[in-house]
């Protein structure tokens, strides 16, 4: 009986095991629970649930076994977690501000699920409903600020949260699939390991020759702890064709922020010019000319550039061509400097690898790179970190 | 079998009960997840004084090996006896110091073991242990003895999500969110701490804590134990609920906010807040 409920549980996206499966059996046998669904509900969600982040997956799972509450098409393929996350991580500040005045995330999410049991059938236009165009926070193809966007293929104005097109969820393979954890251990290969600070680990080789040299007498010595030594300077595209791979760009920072001791970063728009900054939101006041981050940062660091390199050509190749300012100088020109002082450069590419060749652009910076471009999926990131 | 429920000194929820108790029958690891202060270390030392047995304490840093939880043998004292010419240094045994791991293992009665912040560690640590919480066993190789434990120790693991463990790792354990208490609960846990404190200073504090909880933005949110400090607080400057109702009503930042606030940009947001209300209520 309970292989149905399993099923459902993992129908509903929750990564339950069949050891598991078999805890759960083995505590009902030895009673830990008794005739007791409150109790059941407990247990069950105690050994099939290893994330809190699933807890509303696995609530819906059991309500739909045992209840049989129907199901609604959308609701059901867009878990609650997936709408607050592409919210979280899209809004900015002002967004966020702006959310207030419909009150808040939690109640956006309740006006949705509300429209949701409201609403029978399809919907284009209006400021209300689901659907398509118009002006209501839910649907596609539409323009307000703080919007969920659902089912939409191309991109209309860019003004949606995200472009949100219904996906289930894809089995782990290491080319789709990018888990902070994966990540971390892909820039594991990076480290590397030099020995600086206080001498307290036993040298055994060293404490050998030494105690042979003083005749047997022992005569210890010690070496510093090994720690992880190398340097990163990231570089990060903001803006524009940028914000789909926002979350990919994130989950890759938070990786490597928690690695690295020696990591610093920055961002650049499309490509890089006279200079970089550190906050977004002050982009023109705080920039940090390349030539100071030549001077700052020297040449052993190694430089890891991020963007999908998708832009006009006239952008790398020509004086002025930059979408936000006049530049004397030629993106390629810049572009090159850097190279030239940071022998360890690769590019890493959020755009999937297939859809290279349709860019100009990315065939530019490819050549530029010397061809040290990497797709941004695990194995494009061990590849990588290999190049480096 | 005695079953863990609430003691006088702990509030435990039920469904928190019911996975100590199948963790405990079982013989499974249980990993408990939950925001700072919420009770995650108590627990286990609740449990272990419940069950009337000992604690042993792991504590994990971010240099914490796996090793160390089996054994440690230290080279060092061996050497130097070696030069001293003492006897001891024909047997290894003596320079094994038995880890966490071990003496959980050996106990005589079942202990509990809390491996405590078990996300502190380097991402490898989980990987390394999933044996030895497994089959609760393990092999020392300098004296050839194999360690399996007498009876399985309870294992208690918590974490603060600051990385996340890996799925081979989490399909051996048990796991549970504790969830922040809600009103009613609070109250229970304050009454444990604070018998003597009057009611209407309390639910003014708590409607307080808890407004404060709703504040967005909070870089740390207050929890039981920030609300305990803080009550201890307004006990020790002996402030009546009239005092802080005015406080509150006023707009003013609730009196002894340090132990609430830990962080100097949250106080500075809640002093924006309570400045704006003011400006509103005029």
């Amino acid at each position: 009986m309970l292989i149905q409920f399993f099923l459902k549980v993992r129908h509903y996206g929750v990564p339950a095991s069949i050891t598991e499966l078999l805890d759960l059996l083995k505590a009902l046998e030895s009673q830990v629970v008794f005739a007791d669904i409150e109790g059941f509900y407990n247990l069950a969600r105690l050994t099939l649930v290893k994330d809190e982040t699933h807890y509303d997956r696995f609530d819906r799972a059991f309500a739909d076994y045992f209840e049989g509450v129907s199901e609604v098409d959308i609701a059901a393929s867009i878990p609650e977690e997936w709408l607050e996350r592409s919210l979280q991580r899209q809004l900015s500040e002002e967004e966020k501000a702006k959310l207030q005045s419909l009150g808040g995330l939690e109640a956006l999410l309740d006006q949705f699920r509300e429209r949701l049991a409201e609403q029978q059938k399809r919907h284009a236009g209006g400021n209300k409903w689901i659907g398509t165009g118009g002006t209501s926070p839910f649907g596609a193809y539409g323009y307000h600020p703080e919007g969920i966007r659902i089912g939409q293929d191309g991109s209309n104005a860019r003004r949606a949260v995200k472009v949100w097109d219904k996906r289930e969820f894809k089995d782990l393979d290491t080319d789709e699939e990018l888990n902070n954890r994966n990540i971390k251990l892909a820039l594991r290969k990076l480290r590397r390991f030099a020995r600086t600070g206080a001498a307290t680990e036993l040298d055994l080789a060293e404490t050998i020759r030494a105690t042979s040299r003083q005749g047997g007498l022992l005569d210890l010595r010690y070496q510093p702890e090994r720690h992880n030594a190398v340097k990163v300077l990231i570089l990060f595209d903001v803006g524009g064709s940028m914000d789909d791979y926002i979350y990919e760009c994130q989950q890759l920072f938070a990786a490597v922020r928690s690695e690295f001791k020696h990591l610093e970063f920055f961002y650049f728009h499309n490509c890089v010019y006279e200079g970089v900054w550190k906050t977004n939101q002050r982009r023109q006041q705080e920039q940090l000319s390349i030539h100071d981050l030549l001077h700052t940062y020297a040449s052993d660091y190694k430089l890891i550039l991020v963007g999908d390199a998708t832009m006009g050509p006239y952008e790398i190749a020509y004086p002025g061509g930059s979408v936000e300012h006049w530049n004397e100088e030629p993106g390629q020109v810049w572009m090159e400097r850097l190279l030239g002082h940071f022998p360890k450069a690769v590019w890493l590419n959020p755009q999937p690898h297939q859809r290279w060749p349709y860019y100009h652009s990315i065939e530019m910076i490819r050549g530029i790179m010397q061809g040290r471009m990497y797709p941004l999926t695990v194995h494009g990131i061990t590849d990588a970190i290999e190049a480096l | 079998m005695t079953r863990f429920t609430s003691t006088e000194r702990y509030i435990v929820s039920s469904e928190l009960a019911l996975a100590v108790n199948a963790a405990v029958t079982l013989e499974k690891p249980l990993l408990i997840k939950g925001e700072p202060g919420t009770g995650k270390t108590r627990l286990a030392e609740e449990l272990a004084a419940s069950l009337d047995t000992e604690l042993l304490r792991w504590h994990i840093k971010s240099t914490t090996k796996a090793q160390q939880g089996l054994y440690e043998y230290d080279a060092v004292s061996r050497l130097r006896d070696s030069q001293l010419g003492s006897d001891k240094v024909h047997d290894i045994s003596h320079y094994i110091k038995p880890g966490k791991l071990w003496q959980a293992f050996t106990a005589e009665k079942r202990p509990v073991l809390l491996i405590d912040e078990i996300d502190k560690a380097d991402i490898e640590f989980p990987n390394d242990l999933l044996h030895e919480l497994d089959q609760m066993e393990f092999h020392v190789y300098e004296t050839g003895e194999q360690i399996s434990a007498k009876q399985r120790p309870i294992v208690i693991i918590t974490s603060n999500n600051e990385k996340e463990l890996p799925d081979a790792f989490l399909r051996r354990c048990f796991f549970h969110y504790i969830r922040f208490p809600d009103e009613d609960t609070l109250a229970d846990i304050v009454r444990v701490h604070f018998p003597t404190i009057r009611k209407d200073l309390l639910s003014q504090a708590l409607e307080v804590f808890f407004e404060l909880r709703d504040v967005p933005n909070l870089k740390k949110k207050p929890s039981t134990s920030e609300l305990l400090d803080w009550l201890k607080l307004l006990l020790a400057e002996s402030i009546t609920p009239a005092d802080l109702q005015e406080q509150h009503s006023h707009g003013g930042l609730m009196p002894m906010f340090g132990a609430l606030l830990k962080n100097e940009q949250d106080v500075e947001l809640v002093e924006k807040l309570a400045f704006m209300a003011r400006r509103q209520g005029r």
